[in-house]
């Protein structure tokens, strides 16, 4: 009974959020100065003022706002989304093609960061102090204070420009017919992106993880278990591993929205074709149904991430299985 | 139950002391003493229980026997293992097989590993662990629960459960019975009794003096990070008029079930201890000398650390 309630609480909750991001979205692109219709056209067009009127009112761009979000939201209830205006495609068409590209570089980036974070975490606790310690530590607060665009860049610079070990951009060879694309091809190109991408999350999971293990270390129930004669890996093992791995996965799951929010910077840089670059070229055109249409996905993407995260965290902490599903 | 051969002692301390660095104000580090000339000697078969106020230095010496005291301690003095010196490789070596260490509470558990697999650790087996909760009254369901969900008194038998995973020699028990009613707080410290008749000796850490009257062999009696006396039990029971140090005898009065009398003043605290006897300052019997080092004395059988003690 418990768990229908939470299910559906739980579904309301993110209707809300949806309708809410909608909402707010729209508000946001109506007050931008951009000109969905000069946009698209170009600010030079030779285009008759009959033929811009004629595309403005096709758009509905003379109908108030209220109407024509009203309007928007009455189709979206039956499922169309309406039609992009940058790629000249229904909205859902553009994002079901492109959010493949974005969820296996958001998913790379993210088991990378996690990974890595986490093994860099504990080797930074276990030699606190020393050397690898004060090393990690640097390294982290640097990379965590650099920018993700450039970053992009800097990686651009080095690894396609000047040792030319990785192509500069795109999803797959632009030479290639597109049934030829290996996933070979694919991987290859996701690699300097995935890694820009993950320096948004690693240094925060390994400093995180660091400073949770030296607690740990310092805890009763450690200097109890070394008593009894466990040795450092044992301790590790059967101690710190069970009991960072909770803030480390809380952690790793909210992080999906700062993910989400670095794909527009980090696709931008490497014209990557995902949902990043996407939400970019929609911005800068005015594009209002694609624009609300990846925000709406982003935030049930960033919704389940967190819903994920407590979920698992009750199944993980015996603490909280007794008092049942709690966000 | 006294041994009057001289025998090996199990555990032998001598002269430790064990200082903490740390940061005062700004950068200046300075080290606080809490253990000083420290003089403590177990026998195997024997219940030696240590008796003293909160921060007397009780659980650290546990601590420093196990050798698990934090990074930013220093040790000094003798310690010796069986007549060898007990060093950090013997310590790492020894805890958990031939030392076992009891902790103070439930904390000492890991919060997200069951209390079972915790009582095995990594050397015990499911057969070690059975035979304990049978011997301890706990259920074998208790096994499955997480230390959030044991009592107080649960917890405590879990912990002294973990003790006799192996054939321990030397167990280190801190304040093993707060918690437990009065009967299984006895039963728990007849346990000790029989584990010392078999011939394990026993460093019993503890505030309920009446109870481990009962069991102990002989009381160490700590006052401010050293050891003021040391006496067979026998005497403790026989009132204060046996004892031989001031504060052993105000620490009797001190007691509910005596006069529940307590002395002026407070323990020193561990960065300020005057020179001399560390007492001086609250003892009805101070003199000139009491300012000068103070020794231990062997004095009708036990022994003190009191220039007057007699």
């Amino acid at each position: 009974m418990n768990r229908v309630k939470y299910i559906c609480s739980t579904t309301l909750r993110m209707l809300l959020l949806v309708a809410a991001v909608s909402v707010l979205s729209f508000v946001l692109v109506s007050a931008s100065p951009v000109d969905p219709l000069t946009a698209y056209v170009g600010a030079e067009s030779t285009m008759s003022q009959e033929a811009k009127a004629e595309i403005a009112e096709h758009w509905g761009l003379n109908d108030p706002p209220v109407q024509r979000f009203l309007t928007w939201a009455g189709n979206t209830l039956h499922g169309d989304l309406g039609t992009s205006i940058t790629y000249n495609l229904p909205v859902g068409t553009v994002i079901f093609s492109r959010v493949w590209y974005s969820l296996a570089l958001i998913l790379a980036a993210w088991v990378l960061s996690g990974l890595l974070g986490f093994l860099a975490g504990i080797a930074a606790a276990l030699y606190k102090g020393r050397l690898l310690d004060k090393g990690i530590k640097t390294f982290c607060l640097v990379l965590q204070s650099a920018p993700v665009f450039w970053f992009g860049l800097l990686m651009l610079t080095v690894f396609s420009v000047l040792l030319g070990w990785f192509p500069l951009g795109q999803a797959a060879p632009v030479d290639k017919l597109a049934e030829d694309v290996t996933l070979g091809d694919r991987l290859y190109h996701m690699v300097l992106p995935a890694i820009t991408l993950s320096i948004l999350g690693i240094s925060k999971i390994t400093l995180y993880t660091r400073q949770k293990l030296i607690e740990i270390m310092n805890s009763d129930y450690f200097l109890f278990a070394k008593a009894r004669g466990e040795s450092t890996k044992q301790l590790i093992l059967r101690h710190g591993l069970r009991n960072i791995s909770l803030p480390a996965i809380t952690l790793q799951f909210a992080s999906f929205s700062e993910l989400f929010g670095g794909i527009a910077l980090a696709e931008t840089v490497f014209s990557y074709p995902g949902l990043g670059s996407a939400i970019t070229a929609a911005a800068l055109s005015g594009d209002a149904p694609l624009l609300i249409g990846i925000a709406m996905f982003s935030a049930i993407f960033v919704f389940v991430g967190n819903f994920i995260a407590n979920v698992l965290y009750s199944i993980v902490d015996p603490r909280l299985k007794e008092g049942g599903y709690r966000a | 139950m006294i041994n009057d051969k001289k025998v090996q002692p199990l555990l032998e301390v001598e002269g430790l002391t064990v200082s903490f660095s740390r940061y005062d104000r700004g950068w200046n580090k300075t080290d606080l003493e809490v253990i000083h000339s420290l003089d403590v000697t177990v026998n195997a078969g024997e219940i030696l229980a240590v008796v003293g106020s909160s921060g007397s230095g009780k659980s650290l010496l546990a601590h420093c026997i196990l050798g698990i005291l934090p990074g930013n301690a220093k040790v000094s003095g003798e310690m010796a293992y069986k007549g060898k010196p007990l060093t950090e490789k013997r310590q790492k070596k020894l805890r958990g097989h031939e030392i076992a260490f009891i902790p103070q509470s439930v904390d000492f558990l890991d919060p997200l590993m069951k209390v079972g697999a915790q009582v095995k650790g990594v050397r015990g087996t499911d057969e070690k662990m059975r035979e304990a909760f049978q011997r301890y009254g706990l259920d074998e369901k208790t096994a499955e629960l997480y230390p959030f969900q044991l009592s107080g008194g649960m917890a405590r038998r879990i912990l002294i459960s973990t003790a006799v995973m192996e054939e321990p020699e030397l167990i280190v028990a801190d304040e093993p019975t707060p918690g437990l009613d009065l009967a299984m707080a006895m039963e728990t410290l007849n346990h000790f009794r029989e584990l010392a008749d078999k011939g394990c000796g026993v460093l019993l850490i503890t505030h309920d003096i009446d109870l481990a009257l009962n069991i102990a062999d002989r009381i160490a009696v700590f006052y401010g990070g050293t050891t003021v006396e040391i006496c067979p039990a026998a005497d403790f029971k026989a009132g204060k008029d046996a004892l031989r140090h001031p504060y052993s005898k105000a620490f009797l009065d001190a007691l509910p079930q005596n006069d529940f009398k307590p002395i002026s003043g407070t323990q020193p605290y561990a960065g300020r201890l005057p020179k001399g006897c560390l007492f001086a300052d609250r003892c009805p019997r101070r003199t000139a000398e009491c300012g000068g080092e103070i020794l231990m004395r062997d004095v009708r059988g036990g022994k003190v650390r009191c220039v007057h003690g007699d």
